[in-house]
């Protein structure tokens, strides 16, 4: 049919197709258009030049050239120890420099971080073939990432079975930080997916229990539900069982992901057509076949971006597990600030945290906008 | 492409003594509505049925009620032996063995159409892959666009979608299939190459309920043509008799309507 259009001659009174007039693309187009098309939008664009102006030079400089990069050789050749009076001036990445390992694997034992690298590498390697590698590979991926790998970095990191123990009490830093994200986003996925169906089923009771459980999760802060996880969870558990403080608090943190992404899954599956539903059904899928088949992954797709808006605001939210005495990665570098030989270091201490943080944060963000596009597939009815 | 003057044959087609679709006596209520009202049906294997009536006359709620789209409240529905009940065994069954097409086609716009119409024959019908991609590519080529298989639903035209819609329920091999206003979300081009598909499936034997007004297809294949209104069937014959001496004033009404606009 479409042929048919195409093949029309140009003859019949049909206009010949002009290329675009050159002036709508390229640069100096561009600019024209979008920062001097009017008196205000240049007195703008001006004014917004010269606030970049003002605060991005300084700001490099102090990050870059004023900044403080290598240790005095008093130092280096070892007869003192490194203080913030040797940074004159800009940051003083001397003490990121000389405290980066316990920024990152806190009171890890330190002939033992080999064991952290090595499972953060496998937990690397799984999310890359779950997420990046070639389709074939795939189920496997998920196999190892979901049962192989949780229960050798649990190894790994715990130590036993013929490595050095390593209680959890010893563990800290960016390391600290990376278990309760990673443990809070791969489990909330399937807990959220759960509670947003459970919460849509005809079942009153499965209903009422995911309504009662999302909204209580919810309807709380975060802080109140790490601090209720620490002190009501063994309330609840034999008194004999003791239980482990960064045990409780996954607990805690794992429940408040599950609740906010409950409810960011059932806003998915709440913009699908009731006609997915009912050409599914018609073929004979049953509810689960109908959901994991149909329903899911469409919702899922349309619930990325919001998705991964919860894990990101949750990523940052690990911090708040400080309050219970853990240290995680910021409050590890707090703890820096405390050293006598390293007063005045904060402004540093933060940036290399905000850093650090911005830059899981981004790749996420990037991450899913590539996610987005790759599973684009034309439009929708 | 078969000249409608093929199709004439379907007219002369076999129609069994076996009971395909049985409804007794079913009543449905919306809450206070009653749209359904003591509907009687039966319907016989390789009999190709049309079903007419004017907008909110419950032809949907009927045809939904056959695979349990729509749960009756009073009456016996019997489909291919098995009668619709709370069983999940016997709804299961039934919408294994009855197909449907619907207005929007509700194809699936995540998966490919070659994966749409393989999706149920292997997770419902446990067939292996290979063999659902042949059956698959033997119905896309039924449906005369096999070329399209692994483009995605969202970049087909309308006609397109509804030909692919229709092949996928083909593809589980169903003994009835239900056909609800197929062709009125389309373009006039695409009705025809719809109806084309439609009419080769009703010559091939297939028991076919279709809610349509499309009344020349009605009469080129149609063996029985039903009338309804305000949930009630008021008149059923064939479509000579139906179009040309209809019994009721509420059918005249309506033929006058839907024939002279
Ligand atoms: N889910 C529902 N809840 C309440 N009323 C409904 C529902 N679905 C349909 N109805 C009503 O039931 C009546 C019959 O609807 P149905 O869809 O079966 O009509 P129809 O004959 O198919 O009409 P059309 O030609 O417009 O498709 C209509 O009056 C409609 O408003
Ligand atoms: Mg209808």
């Amino acid at each position: 049919m479409t042929d048919e259009t195409v093949s029309v001659p140009p003859s019949e009174g049909r206009k010949p197709d002009l290329p675009p007039p050159m002036s709508v693309s390229g640069p100096w187009a561009w600019m024209r258009e979008n920062l001097f098309s009017s008196p205000l939008n240049i007195a703008l664009t001006i004014l917004s030049l010269l606030l970049l102006y003002l605060i991005i030079p300084p700001l490099v400089a102090w990050a870059t050239t004023l900044a403080t990069w290598v240790f005095p050789t008093e130092v280096i050749v070892g007869d003192r120890s490194p203080r913030s009076s040797d940074c004159p001036d800009g940051a003083c990445w001397l003490f990121v420099r000389a405290r980066i390992g316990q920024f990152l694997f806190g009171f890890y034992p330190e002939p033992e971080r080999w064991r952290v690298i090595l499972s953060f590498v496998l937990g690397a390697i799984g999310i890359y073939g779950l997420l990046g590698g070639p389709a074939r590979f795939r189920k496997y991926a998920a196999i190892f990432f979901f049962v192989v790998f949780p229960i050798v970095s649990f190894w790994l990191l715990r130590g036993g079975l013929g490595l050095m123990s390593v209680p959890t009490e010893q563990w800290g830093g960016f390391m600290l930080t990376l278990v309760i994200a990673l443990v809070g986003i791969v489990l909330s996925l399937p807990f959220g997916i759960l509670l947003a169906l459970g919460r849509r089923s005809n079942l009153p009771v499965v209903h009422l229990l995911c309504v009662i459980f999302i909204e209580f999760v919810r309807g709380v802060p975060l802080i109140t539900v790490i601090f209720m996880a620490n002190i009501m969870l063994p309330l609840f558990l034999p008194p004999d069982m003791q239980v482990n403080v960064l045990l409780r608090v996954l607990v805690g943190t794992t429940a408040f992901v599950s609740a906010y992404m409950a409810e960011v899954i059932r806003g998915g599956l709440q913009a699908i057509p009731k006609g997915q539903f009912e050409g599914a059904m018609a073929l004979g899928l049953g509810y689960w076949g109908v959901m994991r088949l149909v329903i899911l992954p469409q919702a899922l797709r349309i619930s990325i971006p919001s998705i991964v808006n919860t894990f990101i605001g949750f990523f940052k939210d690990t911090t708040l597990v400080s309050m219970v005495g853990l240290y995680d990665f910021l409050n590890m570098v707090k703890t820096g600030f405390k050293d006598a030989n390293w007063v005045g270091v904060e402004i540093t201490g933060f940036a290399f945290c905000a850093a650090v943080y911005w830059v899981c944060c981004f790749s996420m963000s990037r991450y899913s906008m590539h996610l987005e596009r790759k599973l684009h597939t034309g439009h929708k009815r | 492409m078969t000249p409608p003057t093929h199709a004439k044959s379907a007219r002369e087609l076999e129609i069994g003594t076996d009971v395909m679709v049985e409804l007794s006596g079913v009543n449905k209520w919306y809450g206070q509505f009653h749209v359904l009202k003591d509907i009687d049906l039966t319907v016989y294997r390789g009999e190709r049925i049309v079903v007419c009536g004017p907008s909110g006359s419950g032809k949907s709620t009927m045809i939904r009620c056959i695979n349990r789209l729509e749960e009756h409240q009073r009456g016996k529905i019997v489909v291919d032996g098995v009668e619709l009940s709370h069983d999940l065994k016997h709804i299961e069954y039934v919408r294994r063995e009855v197909g449907m097409v619907f207005q929007h086609f509700n194809l699936f716009p995540h998966l490919t159409v070659l994966e749409n119409l393989t999706l149920a024959p292997i997770w419902v019908r446990k067939m292996p892959k290979k063999e659902a991609d042949a059956a698959a590519m033997h119905y896309l080529e039924r449906v005369r666009i096999p070329e399209q298989a692994h483009k995605y639903p969202g970049q087909l035209s309308g006609g397109q979608q509804q030909r692919v819609a229709i092949a996928r329920s083909l593809c589980m091999n169903p003994k009835v299939m239900l056909f609800d206003e197929p062709t009125s979300a389309l373009d006039p081009e695409m009705i025809k190459e719809v109806l084309e598909v439609m009419i080769e499936l009703a010559q091939s034997g297939m028991t076919m309920l279709c809610v349509t007004h499309e009344m020349g297809f009605a009469r080129t294949v149609a063996n029985r043509v039903i009338f309804m209104d305000f949930g009630e069937i008021i008149e059923q014959n064939t479509p000579e008799e139906f179009f040309n001496n209809p019994k009721s004033d509420r059918t005249k009404l309506f033929l006058s309507q839907i024939l002279h606009h």
